[in-house]
């Protein structure tokens, strides 16, 4: 679709071609469009109802909206609704006008049978969530906003240990404020528990609450857990395939991705794992979560490996911070073993596992005890994978980002059906599973970070039926990187006796 | 340094001495995307060119698979298609590069397969029209792009567009194989018959399933007096 710029009651206004009947005006893509002033509100415009409530707060594209262009365009000249240039041009390149990407390689440009362009920029970045052309608007609500009801009790009898109660307190304390706190928080500390309290004060003030977490799996694992305590709140949760995106929700559980689809919506954001790759590591997520929130706002982040950028500034007293060094059931985290391996890419090509390994892989299989195991890469996987099947006769199976059941194997794993996991850093947080051992294989590799190692390590001892899982990693010659994290959860586990 | 075109990671290019002489030819993606890729190769149909080396020894008679054969044998389909052939095997990771350049509508992402494209045009035909399988209006426009058009620009600048599809109907990954053959009316039609008349005409589209996008298409072309159809396809 192409618009045309034209004069209407001595203003400059612009319309979709096809609803301006007059074959004297150029029809151009959206981004080549003068710039016009939005119309003014017209107050006694009877607005719909079910619009307001999907683009209340969000920035989408024609194609997500499910309302006629003709519906869509009446709000705009009411003043009710604001196009914003989808791809436009800078100085040096190009920007996205939803996730704020500029980086060059990340744009392209094909012809467009819409908007009949033989060079139509998109933006590759944020592709997954839809197409952001030059030729597509983002459609953002300009009129009233949703009124939330007043209902939000918090249904929950649990208990919070004193560390969790004291990162509680300070949450509750600063809701309805601005500014930013940290909860630094070991694995297994019950992170969420912790936000109850707050969530519940800012619902009652009135106030738009969103957590964004960096994997589906862990939106999926939050949403019912939150839905069952605020009973009465309207909640939804946005990742890729959700079907609630449509659903007006005062609290919403995302993932950072889809945070690209909201504009000023939020008066509290909680950033769990704030670390996690990618969210550290894409500066476009990050412009996502500046963009969700309100002008006045208050960021609640969550982890439990921060980064050192962030640690050095809870030092410096930038930033606030609360710390839980104690898991939930009181149990310190299990400290991992390190062993030397030998050369175990070389063994790889041959076809053969390390024997210190192959050893602790034939105990494990006899106790019956479930295992995680963490390799650093898909090809590796599959190879060690493979040799492992051929060595013990335990149901055994292997997870990767790609795997299009991964939901499934994990719930097999859960449920017992699987013994051993292989899996790449994918599973390094959020699954919790009782009775675990973890080893991971080439631990001296460069994609086992000190906070990935942490949150591997976490998997261990999580019940408090079984708090001392066995954690090794199996490498050839210590890295820097595992050092620390032994240090790190030494540190925990002393500022825990303290 | 390159950035592979489906994950966004970079990489370096494996050296070898065939890139020396400018022998090897490759996709634009990294080595991992491009490792889990299956080239089409060894035994294959000899109509759908489809890999023996993946399906049970009972699906093949001769050097032709049971599919084709059951085409053949049905007097309304034998010949119409000279033959297909496919540059890699419809696995789970093609279908994810398919899908997220025909459903998610990032064109560029067609651009990794060019280079191979173009050297397995030169194997198979040359001096035949080129023609991309057709959209139809409504989901032309609701793509922004024909993804198999894209494909043929990959393997010459010289493409015909000279079919049209008439109605907008089921999108056929939705049908069953008997749903695609039951179909009566076929939905393409030749734009500029007297063009084709006499010509090789080589199709392009992104799948091979059914084969019945393809024959149908054939049919059209073969009735407006075109000599010989082949294909290309990007999966089988």
């Amino acid at each position: 679709m192409r618009f045309v710029s034209l004069f209407l009651n001595n203003r400059l206004t612009i319309a979709p071609e096809h609803l301006v009947d007059d074959p004297g005006l150029k029809p151009v893509p959206f981004s080549e469009l003068p710039f016009t002033k939005p119309p003014p509100l017209n107050t006694s415009f009877v607005f719909d109802e079910s619009l307001q409530q999907i683009l209340h707060g969000k920035l989408l594209l024609l194609d997500e909206l499910p309302f006629s262009i003709e519906t869509l365009h009446e709000h705009y000249e009411n003043g009710f609704i604001d196009y914003q240039v989808g791809v436009s041009r800078t100085k040096y390149g190009h920007n996205c006008g939803r996730c704020g990407n500029e980086k060059d390689r990340l744009f392209a440009s094909f012809s467009c049978y819409r908007c009949k362009s033989e060079t139509c920029t998109y933006c590759r970045n944020c592709i997954m969530m839809g197409r952001v052309s030059q030729c597509t608007p983002l459609l953002s609500w300009t009129g009233p906003k949703v009124q939330w009801s007043g209902e939000n009790k918090l249904e929950w009898d649990g208990k919070l240990s004193s560390g969790q109660n004291v990162a509680s307190q300070r949450f509750v304390e600063q809701v309805g404020l601005d500014g930013e706190l940290l909860i630094w928080a070991v694995c297994g500390a019950g992170k969420t528990e912790v936000l109850f309290k707050g969530i519940e004060k800012a619902l009652q003030l009135g106030l738009r609450v969103c957590i964004a977490t960096p994997r589906t799996d862990v939106v999926l694992e939050l949403a019912p857990r939150l839905k069952k305590v605020f009973p009465h709140t309207m909640i939804a949760s946005y990742y890729g395939g959700s079907e609630e995106r449509e659903l007006p929700a005062q609290l919403v559980i995302s993932t950072t991705h889809q945070l690209y689809r909201f504009k000023q919506a939020f008066n509290i954001m909680v950033v769990d794992e704030v670390d996690a790759f990618p969210y550290s590591y894409d500066t476009t997520l990050q412009h996502a979560v500046s963009r969700a929130v309100t002008p006045d706002h208050f960021l609640l982040y969550l982890s439990a490996t921060p980064s050192r950028l962030m640690k050095k500034a809870v030092k410096n007293r930038k930033l606030s911070c609360v710390k839980i060094p104690r898991r939930f059931h009181g149990y310190p985290l299990p400290v991992p073993k390190m062993v030397w391996s030998g050369e175990w890419k070389k063994r790889l090509e041959r076809g053969e596992l390390p024997t210190p390994f192959v050893n602790w892989i034939r105990e494990q299989a006899k106790s019956g005890r479930r295992a995680m195991i963490f390799v650093p890469s898909v090809s590796i996987l599959k190879k060690v994978t493979e040799i492992i099947r051929g060595m013990v006769e335990v149901p055994i199976d292997c997870v990767h980002a790609e795997d299009p059941i991964r939901k499934e194997k994990v719930e097999q794993f859960r449920a017992g059906e699987i013994q051993l996991l292989v899996s790449t850093t994918i599973l390094e947080r959020g699954v919790t599973v009782p009775f675990l051992d973890v080893a991971v294989f080439g631990a001296d590799h460069n994609v086992f970070s000190e906070s990935a190692l942490v949150q591997i390590s976490g998997r261990a001892g999580r019940s408090k039926d079984d708090p001392n899982g066995q954690v090794i990693y199996f490498h050839y010659g210590k890295s820097l990187e595992m050092v620390r994290a032994i240090k790190h959860i030494k540190e925990m586990n002393k500022e825990d006796n303290s | 340094m390159s950035y592979c075109l489906y994950c966004h990671q970079s990489y370096t290019e494996r050296w070898s001495w065939t890139d020396l002489f400018g022998l090897s030819i490759r996709t634009l993606l990294c080595l991992d995307c491009e490792d889990i890729l299956e080239l089409v190769k060894g035994d294959i149909c000899s109509i759908c060119g489809r890999s023996f080396s993946l399906f049970p020894e009972q699906y093949r008679q001769g050097d032709c698979c049971n599919d084709c054969i059951r085409w053949e044998e049905n007097e309304d389909w034998t010949g119409i298609l000279q033959q297909n052939r496919s540059l890699y095997v419809y696995n789970d990771f093609l279908k994810e590069v398919i899908a997220k350049f025909k459903y998610r509508g990032n064109a560029e992402l067609i651009k990794a397969f060019y280079p191979v494209l173009k050297k397995q045009y030169k194997k198979i035909s040359q001096q035949a029209f080129i023609i991309p399988i057709p959209l139809s209006e409504e989901r032309n426009y609701e793509r922004g792009f024909n993804q198999a058009e894209l494909l043929a620009r990959g393997i010459s600048n010289h493409i015909a567009l000279l079919l049209e599809r008439k109605t907008h109907e089921e999108k056929q990954s939705k049908k069953t194989r008997d749903e695609r053959l039951e179909q009566k009316e076929n939905p393409f039609i030749v734009i500029e018959p007297n063009k084709v008349q006499g010509q090789k005409v080589l199709l392009v589209d992104d799948v091979y399933t059914t084969g019945s996008t393809l024959r149908y298409a054939a049919k059209v072309l073969l009735e407006a007096g075109a000599k010989q159809v082949s294909s290309i396809t990007l999966a089988r």
